[in-house]
């Protein structure tokens, strides 16, 4: 029998992923774009679990909202990406180094 | 092994071992686009889990928004930035101990805590099943837009500004416009187009000239 664990457990699971992906991809900026997604999901997934389990509806007004500002966020960075590629002919990010940080 | 299992477990597993590989090769696959493929599989399955769990109009507009919308969005941006590849993957396993580390460590925490201990079957009891009428797109509505109304016209101005900004990013202005600002034409005065300059009506034919023609006739 599926318990509301096993959900919490697979969204975790997810998130260590998507962690793990960050470390992994860190020069590649449409990658990590694309995990920061995966953590949004995975935390989509708590949200939904916690409200199908607590019969409270709340949780998926929280994951409406969520997805419309993942939505919105995916779109800003995906055109800095292409603003990035025009300028600098790479999206690589040990080259983005103009702030001399 | 299967015995006593009830098919949404069953169903449960399977989309979990589906959703757990397509996480996986997301952040490993060395093609972006295979990468973007794979994260379009993975919010598929994501919205199967959810509909086990109930919530359909999210799992319909998770299918609708990200997969239609926001996965053609990353495969276009992919496939129009010509990437040299193998510079993006220098050192990719080089970070892999610390990073498997800290997120085997982070997966064992969260575990420990959202664990059967805590959050089983024996404690957190589901639900009774909603009547064949339960719409969950009705109840949502319902609360969206009484209980949340401020909230839900706030993302919409969120959509709005990110529209905005996306647009104003990228806009690249041309050279060969013809594009005239109007404020510019209505601010102009005669001064900026019409220059006055003083010059003689009739202008004397020099004298030596005459002197000359004088000399022919005679």
């Amino acid at each position: 029998m599926v318990g509301l664990s096993h959900f919490l457990v697979l969204g975790s699971l997810l998130f260590a992923i998507s962690v793990i992906g960050i470390f992994l991809n860190r020069k590649n900026v449409i990658v990590l774009l694309m995990a920061i997604e995966l953590m949004l999901l995975a935390v989509n997934l708590n949200f939904i679990a916690f409200a199908h389990y607590l019969n409270d509806l709340a949780g998926q007004v929280f994951v409406f909202f969520i997805l419309t500002v993942a939505a919105a966020e995916a779109a800003i960075g995906l055109a800095i990406l292409v603003l990035l590629f025009r300028n600098l002919n790479t999206i690589n990010v040990d080259d983005l180094d103009q702030l001399k940080g | 092994m299967f015995e006593g299992m009830g098919f949404q477990d069953f169903v449960f597993y399977i989309f979990a071992a589906i959703l757990l590989f397509a996480g996986l090769r997301v952040i490993t696959a060395r093609n972006p686009v295979h990468a973007a493929l794979f994260l379009v599989l993975s919010f598929f399955t994501a919205a199967g889990i959810w509909l086990l769990l109930e919530a359909e109009f999210l799992a319909i507009a998770l299918v609708l928004v990200y997969v239609g919308a926001v996965m053609v969005l990353f495969l276009f941006v992919v496939m129009m930035l010509d990437i040299n590849l193998d510079r993006l993957r220098e050192g990719f396993w080089e970070y892999l101990p610390m990073a498997g580390l800290v997120g085997v460590l982070m997966a064992a925490e969260m575990v420990m805590i959202l664990g059967s201990k805590n959050f089983g079957v024996d404690k957190v009891s589901a639900p009774p099943p909603k009547p064949a009428d339960y719409s969950n797109t009705t109840e949502l509505g319902r609360v969206l837009y009484t209980d949340y109304l401020l909230p839900f016209e706030l993302a919409a101005v969120v959509l709005l500004v990110a529209i905005v900004a996306a647009i104003a990013l990228t806009l690249r202005g041309r050279k060969d416009s013809k594009f005239i600002d109007p404020a510019e034409q209505v601010k102009v005065k005669r001064s900026d187009r019409v220059r006055m300059i003083s010059m003689p009506s009739f202008k004397e034919p020099p004298a030596v000239e005459a002197a000359q023609n004088n000399k022919d006739q005679a």
